[in-house]
């Protein structure tokens, strides 16, 4: 085991060969995708869960989650006051996937979770828990390059550590209730604050039912070196997890933070709506890094969003690998003078799955620029979507934008579309928009053939290639990884 | 418009037309309004277009139709010349040419009923304005019909004028161009207003390009700063066929325009070209789709827009190459050049890919005029105005070379420059440094 947050991504040889086999047989026709191994995420423990707040959502489910964690009242009034909106809300249908329809609300469960606090120690780690842990590598992981860990298990955090030095530096890293329970001086001024509950019917799912997440604090000028990570993990049949996080970086403060995701599969599908809220105070730097694996049943619906201030930069860097449908379209809003926003995003679709990513970017100051990169893979009866948004309104002056999309299509059946929205008022801006969809040469794979290539090889060399750029913006444990992954079965898919 | 139909006018009428008009009049009371949340309505007002509430444009009076007909004159050589003025023929310079149709509605649909109908707003408006269309069927009486048969080339434009006057009078101009294999034809439309008043047109252009053919359609609109325009149009195009569509947009107070294009066999060709320069109080908000039905079909899509004073502009377009059009080259680039503080620009460039081998791109650009740009022609001697003036104008009118007519480029040009003039572009609306 050699990569922690991936986990279910990796691919040993052996594996590979035994998918190769699979594929056929399910298929039967090694060349109608490719397959990525999801075998390191797809194993199950028993659920041993005391506290279960049962299957639908209500009133009733919400002052569950509530009583069990023992938040205060203004917690509890904002969950049902969310409860509301939520149930106001339309499915965005109008725009969005109708696929949503399929999510089944009422055979959701929204809470469970063992009753433990959270371990600071690995070896208090309840041994099931910390076996799935092992197994994806996670505490391999802190050893080696992590400022902190956290894990989570369905609902709740089950491991929560952080490096001494940083925690008398003052950088808190806790869960999120404990987060607004005993920080709340801290945490309460930005909890919910950029992105609001009635932001999309998700976000107000969220805000009712959160639990587990991170919220982290870096005090002004800490700078932390080691990125700190959240794991997640889903392991009970038709749960819903819905973390939440709130990350503030204070003034001239540096943080990196990177979040895995994985889920076994199950008969039904399993619902992930977390809430991610970043606050860049004036000269502040926080970099966020996801490597989303949920297993192909996996509704995975988040809501990200940052808020930089003056000279301030925010960096979501965004892998999606993972899931059936994914709705995520992490912004930036550049509230303060020179403030930048950066979304770099790789997405890969394959047969079954849909990926609907993009980005969001709002100038709300002067000399704001922001630059959204995407790239996405289409394969088998895969379908990518980009949506953006980039809003540039009046009275400012020197914004710029810069938006890049790129799709590849690996077979005749895959998809790809694009739908971004540029607004811009006023003679001192630039922005620019482009976008194209391609397919691997069949020139390009003649030549490295005739260079004694296979066909699959040669194949995952020019995806590869495609994504080359992108996948170097991942700290490097995690680049190799994606390399690796990409590396995937494709014989005979050209043409 | 509380009745979307005029019965009177339907006596004498054939009765399949008549019957067809009834039920697009139903359609057009049975569709509701639509409403800005919709996607083909975003970053538009649906409200602003008032043919709701226009009614029916009334006749002109006699002297102020004569002078209408004496300024109806854009080139020099044309194959035929046809004036509209609030819905009636004025004037007609009959086409001459051998078995080439042509001719207004009114007689079109008694003398080529069949051609007609087969026709005939055959393709749908998937673009938004569909309640409109179903109006426009119910109600138009005034355009063309053009048909050039089979190894056909008219080389020269039939050159067409709408004029529309009164206080929210409505014109519903409709034109039907068909070409049979291998035959070419130049369209040019003028959209004029023939008083100060608030009214409006409500059109719809039909291409039908059969194989090997060749369609060039130019829209000029140049209504009064009131009135409402809406125009939707549709090319079906056939294999090995050519359609080129331009259209120049300088007038109207809000102004909706929704094109579409279908590929419908290979090598099947179209280019969808605009240049549109609103001002102060004017919005302009364009819909277009490229649909490549088939394999090895090409389509080309540039939109310039040149945005001064407090005017806004949208623009939201579509690539969709369907399953099994394979080879598909598309393109599709929107421009936007941002001449003041107050304009606004909003670009929704999209695609939906669902096939093999294509090369598709697309780009949309919004910014003001580079100050390089000025201070280099400053260092050559032209002062900041012209070379604002000139970087603007230089911007625009290079679209109008890709209609591949030097006559019809150099009218456009014409009229640009009359558009910039009115809109005094270069005098101090540029950025301060």
């Amino acid at each position: 085991m050699d990569w922690g947050t991936g986990g279910g991504v990796s691919l040993t040889k052996h594996q590979n060969e035994r998918d190769k086999l699979m594929n056929f047989e399910e298929s039967g026709s090694a060349a109608a995708a490719i397959d990525i191994d999801r075998s390191i995420g797809d194993f199950v423990y028993p659920e041993k869960h005391t506290l279960d707040a049962g299957r639908g959502l209500s009133a009733k489910t919400v002052d569950y989650i509530s009583g069990v964690k023992g938040e205060p009242d203004w917690i509890r009034q904002f969950r049902q006051r969310a409860l509301q909106v939520f149930m106001d809300k339309p499915l965005p249908i109008h725009w969005a996937s109708r696929e949503l329809e399929r999510i089944d609300f009422d055979r959701i469960r929204y809470y469970l979770s063992s009753g433990d606090v959270p371990k600071r120690s690995w070896e208090e780690v309840p041994d099931e828990i910390k076996q799935t842990f092992e197994r994806l590598g996670i505490p391999e992981q802190e050893r080696k390059f992590l400022a902190g860990v956290e894990a989570q298990f369905d609902s709740e955090a089950a491991y929560s550590n952080i490096k001494e030095d940083l925690e008398k530096e003052g950088v808190i890293f806790v869960g999120s209730t404990k987060g607004l329970m005993d920080y709340p001086e801290v945490f309460r001024r930005w909890f919910g604050k950029v992105i609001p509950t009635g932001d999309n019917k998700f976000s107000a799912l969220n805000s009712a039912v959160f639990s587990g997440g991170s919220f982290i604090y870096v005090p002004p000028g800490v700078k932390v070196a080691h990125p700190l990570q959240a794991y997640f993990r889903i392991n009970a049949e038709s749960f819903g997890q819905f973390e939440r996080t709130l990350i503030i970086a204070d003034e001239g403060a540096e943080l990196t933070y990177m979040e895995g995701c994985t889920a076994p599969k199950f008969e039904t599908s399993t619902l992930h709506s977390a809430v991610v809220e970043l606050v860049a105070m004036p000269h502040a730097r926080i970099q966020y890094i996801t490597v989303q694996n949920w297993s192909s049943n996996v509704y995975n619906l988040v809501t990200k969003r940052g808020l930089a201030h003056e000279n301030a930069e925010i960096r979501w860097i965004d892998c999606n690998i993972g899931s059936r449908l994914t709705m995520k379209y992490p912004g930036v809003v550049m509230k303060g003078r020179k403030a930048r926003g950066e979304v770099i995003s790789i997405a890969l679709a394959n047969t079954g799955q849909h990926q609907d990513t993009g980005a969001k970017m709002i100038h709300a100051a002067d000399e704001t620029t922001s630059n959204v990169v995407s790239k996405s893979i289409s394969v088998g009866q895969g379908r990518a979507t980009y949506r953006g948004m980039v809003h540039i309104p009046k009275r400012l002056r020197g914004c710029r934008n810069n938006t890049q999309c790129d799709a590849l299509l690996i077979n005749s059946s895959s998809r790809t579309d694009t739908y971004p929205a540029i607004v811009v008022r006023g003679n001192r801006h630039a922005t620019q928009h482009e976008a194209s969809v391609s397919q691997v040469s069949e020139d390009q794979i003649f030549y490295m053939k005739q260079r004694g290539l296979t066909e699959g090889e040669a194949m995952s060399l020019s995806v590869n290639g495609f994504v080359n750029d992108l996948v170097r913006e991942f700290p490097m444990e995690y680049s190799v990884e994606l390399k690796r992954l990409i590396d995937m079965e494709m014989e005979g898919s050209v043409g | 418009m509380d009745e979307p139909l005029d019965e009177s006018r339907l006596a004498g009428l054939p009765e399949w037309f008549a019957g067809m008009q009834r039920s697009a009049a139903e359609q057009f009371r049975a569709l509701p309004a639509s409403r800005r949340e919709e996607e083909n309505w975003r970053f538009a007002d649906p409200k602003r277009l008032r043919f709701d509430r226009f009614r029916p444009a009334r006749g002109l009076p006699e002297s102020h139709a004569a002078e209408l007909i004496s300024r109806s004159v854009a080139l020099k050589h044309t194959a035929g010349r046809y004036v509209f003025g609030n819905e009636e023929l004025l004037a007609a310079e009959e086409v001459n040419a051998p078995g080439v149709i042509c001719e207004p509605l009114e007689e079109a649909w008694r003398r080529h009923g069949d051609l007609f109908r087969e026709h005939f707003m055959a393709q749908e408006f998937p673009l938004g304005a569909a309640r409109y269309a179903a109006l426009h069927k119910a109600r138009t009486r005034s355009g063309l019909l053009i048909y050039v048969p089979a190894g056909i080339e008219l080389e020269l434009p039939i050159e067409v004028f709408h004029w529309v006057g009164g206080e929210e009078a409505a014109i519903f101009p409709h034109t039907l161009v068909v070409t049979g294999a291998n035959a070419s034809v130049t369209v040019a439309e003028f959209f004029r207003s023939a008083d100060g008043l608030a009214a409006g047109s409500c059109g719809v252009v039909d291409l039908v390009a059969g194989p090997g053919s060749r369609i060039r359609h130019v829209s000029s609109q140049m209504l009064n700063g009131e009135s409402d325009f809406l125009q939707m149009s549709a090319a079906v195009v056939a294999r090995d066929a050519d359609v080129k569509s331009l259209q120049l947009h300088g007038g109207g107070k809000s102004v909706r325009v929704e094109s579409v294009c279908r590929l419908v066999e290979p090598n099947a060709n179209s280019d969808m070209l605009s240049v549109s320069a609103p001002g102060t109080g004017q919005v302009f908000d364009q819909r277009t789709l490229q649909h490549h039905a088939a394999p090895y079909t090409k389509s080309d899509l540039l939109y310039k827009n040149v945005l001064s004073g407090e005017s806004r502009s949208v623009f939201s377009g579509l690539i969709r190459v369907d399953e099994g059009a394979h080879y598909t080259d598309a393109y599709q680039t929107c421009r936007n050049l941002l001449l003041s503080d107050e304009a606004e620009a909003s670009s929704m460039p999209g695609l939906e890919i669902n096939a093999d081998h294509v090369k598709c791109s697309h780009g949309s650009t919004t910014g003001p005029i580079e100050k390089e740009a000025v201070f280099y022609a400053g260092t050559r001697g032209i002062p900041a105005e012209a070379a604002r003036h000139l970087i603007a104008f230089g911007f625009a009118a290079e679209v109008f070379d890709r209609i591949g007519s030097e006559p019809l480029s150099e009218l456009l040009t014409g009229l640009l420059r009359e558009r910039f003039t009115e809109l005094s572009i270069g005098q101090g609306e540029g950025p301060r440094p």
